[in-house]
């Protein structure tokens, strides 16, 4: 006999209110950040005193929210008494502080700061859809779910994706400043672009160190994929069965594959890998969203 | 899945160069044909195709994994489905185009690996290459204007970083990282493992389905199974002789949290199996995510039912069917749909279609429905149908469904009868003289999915090495190192595997020990 599990639904209530609390100040980071990047666009750059200023708030700011953000993963577990990533609000949550704690993290290794207004506006845009979108009240697992394969598995595919999300924010930026389109158009707005790219570290930084990011996602991802056969095996019978959850898992692992390889091939290192990683990065989202909410499998599990 | 080695490596260079056009041999063709597709660039397309020809599979339905779904595609869109089902949409995965791409890349990916554990072996027990003509060309470099160095100094600092060094008197070659290559190898290898294990252990493998009511018992050969998928190389007659009896199986449902109030959360199936007919009985259960491990088997239990036990006597009171009746759900609730047939039955042959409600509920149109997995009030409504029930035809017939198109039906729906309703220990009178029907108790039953696969323990255990190869070849940074020493100037410069950003800085400490002197 499994013990009666007891649900928290005033909890999970306050849980929703903390987390709109890290959703605010991720939005007020934003802000910041993005005025930052504006303010050093049209002036010294790096030397610009008031824009690191504002950097440094917008990245308290982010501070705040991370914790606010992990404060309300963890009552939403506590309510929901089990970990809290089995249904896509938990994910986007869930996921949303885990990509914000990777960076935060990564800041004291790595010299990332001039993409903190990017990261802070995917943040708010995913948390924002979690909340408006994909939220659902606490409840119990399907029995298929309760396993501890629910805790390695799905955590070790939102962390891969954290660090495939920074990679593919600096491929972003990569390959928006060797785009010919950008820096020849005669449109003022893209001028405006064309100026704001300079800011950004060169594209040889931009690309190891997207590189860097990718390689711990794809051995993240290797592992997530793994761990789903094993569990697989145990809960449908077969380690691999071409579940459309699974297609896209390998589609995105292959597509990595061949970034990885596009690396040491000469004529492929550089814009194209990068937009290999953006292709990459949009199968993973698509795999989230679309994959989730419409296709028919046996990951049914959105919660919507 | 070719080699990850830049073009700036000498070792695998007759892989990376250009290929000029070749002439017009068979011989030079062949060659030509092998060195294209055991380049990295055509690894890197094949890898691509090989995403993209994925897709198809998880937008339409595939017969692998949802035969139902394909069913439903080919009755709601006849004519798309045939042009689809021409271009094996339905099965991507064993299509003969998604073969072509995987197999290129497995000859591809042995084509590019086999070469490569030569070379690295020979790399291995081999001095740090010479160095190139002009290191102002690598990507970190750096001149000193001095005709001295401190070599020693710049040896020691080498060998401090585990640098495998040789050293003469005008000059360092060093290089470190030949884990990478190691990792590289041992990753692109165990796919392959992975892959032989997957190929062969499909051949090796078999598949079944059974359903079990409570009390019921599977004995392990083809005959015991509804359904039974050998690989082509599956021996039926090896199987293993065990036995495997459902005592009982039972859900447990929420009723505590208003949020997934009445929501199963745990199934039970109670078993007791036998390894061998001689062997003693060992009582085991099977959950969601923990099947049963028998020689020779896992066991799963895949979907359950109800299974009321029925009894119909004729006329004069003979017993002409009796015994538990397989009734498949048609939703969560468990609204079940079942099939008795009573071949028997004088002077015609009889056929009860039957719908069971776990716990009975009305809807708002009057019709019957269930509110609830558990029977907390169960209901069960026959309609009856005279006639042939066409299971002397030799045909295969499916045991679960009344084929009523050539049946008079004498109870329920326009017959002018009502449909007779039942609860637990009824017994009613059937229309037409045909006797009565019990409804007598109430069994459940499991659906169990019983899988072998000899090799899925490689597969699990390539698929881990392969994981070990690419951390290994992704985090261990390979580098090489020269110091040159001329009359006029010293030069240092290295190069690095991957995109390295500490080899700057290696250059730079190495050129500063260069300088120091001796103490």
């Amino acid at each position: 006999m499994i013990p009666e599990i007891a649900l928290n639904p005033e909890l999970a209530t306050l849980s929703r209110v903390i987390v709109l609390v890290a959703l605010t100040f991720y939005a007020f980071s934003f802000i910041v950040l993005a005025w930052a990047l504006t303010k050093r666009a049209g002036g010294k750059g790096k030397k610009d005193k008031f824009a690191n200023r504002l950097d440094t708030i917008g990245l308290v700011l982010m501070g705040i929210g991370v914790l606010a953000n992990g404060v309300g993963v963890l009552t939403r577990g506590i309510a929901a008494n089990r970990v809290p990533w089995a249904n896509m609000y938990e994910f986007s949550v869930t996921g949303a502080f885990i990509v914000t704690a990777i960076y935060m993290a990564s800041l004291l290794f790595r010299d990332l700061k001039f993409i903190s207004s990017f990261v802070a506006g995917f943040i708010v845009l995913i948390i924002g859809s979690a909340n408006t979108l994909f939220y659902v009240q606490v409840e119990s697992l399907l029995p298929a779910l309760q396993d501890y394969w629910l805790v390695i598995h799905v955590s070790v595919a939102v962390l891969a994706t954290a660090f495939f999300t920074i990679a593919a924010t600096l491929a972003l930026i990569h390959v928006m400043k060797e785009s010919s389109l950008i820096a020849k158009s005669k449109l003022r707005g893209v001028q405006w672009l064309a100026g704001l790219l300079k800011v950004f570290p060169k594209v040889e930084k931009l690309e190891r160190t997207s590189y860097q990011f990718n390689i711990i996602g794809f051995i993240l991802w290797s592992f997530t994929l793994i761990a789903g056969a094993i569990w697989a095996d145990k809960a449908w019978h077969r380690f691999w069965g071409w579940d459309t959850k699974e297609v896209w898992t390998f589609i995105i692992w292959t597509i990595y594959a061949a970034y990885l390889h596009a690396t040491t091939t000469k004529g492929w290192e550089g814009k194209r890998a990068a937009w290999l990683t953006l292709i990459g990065f949009t199968a993973i989202i698509f795999n989230f969203t679309i994959v989730n909410l419409y296709f028919k499998g046996l990951h049914v599990y959105s919660g919507l | 899945m070719s080699s990850s080695q830049p073009s700036k490596y000498k070792v695998r260079k007759e892989y990376n160069e250009p290929i000029e056009a070749p002439d017009l041999s068979l011989k030079s063709w062949a060659r030509w044909i092998w060195r294209q597709l055991t380049s990295m660039k055509i690894a890197l397309y094949l890898l691509l195709f090989l995403a993209l020809a994925s897709i198809p599979g998880s937008v339409f339905p595939q017969r692998s994994a949802d035969p139902n779904g394909v069913v439903l595609y080919f009755k709601n869109n006849q004519e798309l489905a045939v042009w689809l089902d021409n271009f094996q949409l339905f099965d991507v995965y064993s299509s003969t185009w998604f073969s072509a791409i995987y197999i290129l890349l497995f000859i591809s990916l042995i084509g590019c690996v086999l070469p490569r554990v030569g070379v690295h072996y020979k790399a291995l027990r081999a001095d740090p290459p010479e160095a190139p003509t002009n290191l102002s060309r690598l990507p970190a470099y750096k001149k000193l204007d001095q005709s001295e160095a401190n070599l020693k100094n710049a040896i020691e600092l080498l060998k401090s970083r585990k640098f495998r060094i040789v050293a003469t008197k005008t000059g360092i070659r060093a290089e470190k990282g030949y884990l990478r290559e190691t990792g590289n190898l041992f990753f692109h290898i165990s796919l392959i493992g992975v892959l032989i294990a997957v190929g062969l252990g499909g051949g090796l493998s078999y598949q079944g389905q059974r359903v079990l009511v409570e009390g019921d018992t599977l004995v392990n050969n083809e005959a015991s199974y509804d359904f039974f998928a050998p690989g082509l190389l599956f021996d039926k007659n090896g199987m293993e002789p065990f036995s495997l009896r459902l005592d009982s199986f039972s859900t447990t449902y929420d009723y505590k949290n208003p949020a997934n109030y009445g929501k199963p959360m745990d199934f039970i199936a109670k078993v007791s199996s036998k390894e061998t007919p001689t062997s003693p009985i060992v009582k085991s259960k099977i959950r969601v995510n923990e099947p049963l491990h028998l020689p020779g088997a896992k066991v799963y239990i895949t979907g359950n039912g109800f299974a009321p036990v029925i009894v119909v006597r004729d006329k004069d009171g003979a017993i002409s069917f009796s015994g538990p009746v397989v009734f498949l759900p048609q939703d969560s609730n468990l609204t079940s749909l079942g099939a008795i047939k009573v071949p028997d039955a004088k002077p015609d042959q009889f056929g009860i279609l039957a719908f069971f409600y776990p716990t009975v509920a009305k809807l708002s149109t009057g019709a019957l429905t269930s509110n609830h997995p558990y029977p907390w009030d169960p209901l069960m409504t026959m309609n009856v149908y005279v006639g042939n029930l066409g299971l002397d035809s030799g045909m295969a017939v499916n045991a679960y469904k009344l084929d009523v198109h050539a049946m008079k039906q004498v109870a329920g729906g326009k017959s002018g009868v009502k449909a007779l309703r039942l609860s637990i220990g009824d017994t009613v009178e059937l229309p037409n003289n045909l006797g009565s029907v019990e409804f007598k108790g109430l069994k459940r039953f499991a659906s169990l999915d019983i899988t072998y696969n000899p090799l899925d323990i490689w597969v699990l255990f390539f698929a881990l090495t392969t994981l070990f190869g690419l951390v290994l070849m992704l985090i261990i940074p390979r580098r090489r190192v020269w110091v040159k020493v001329s009359k006029t100037e010293v030069e240092v410069g290295a190069l690095a595997k991957s995109k390295d950003k500490s080899l700057d800085k290696l250059v730079k400490d190495i050129a500063k020990s260069l300088k120091k002197k001796s103490k």
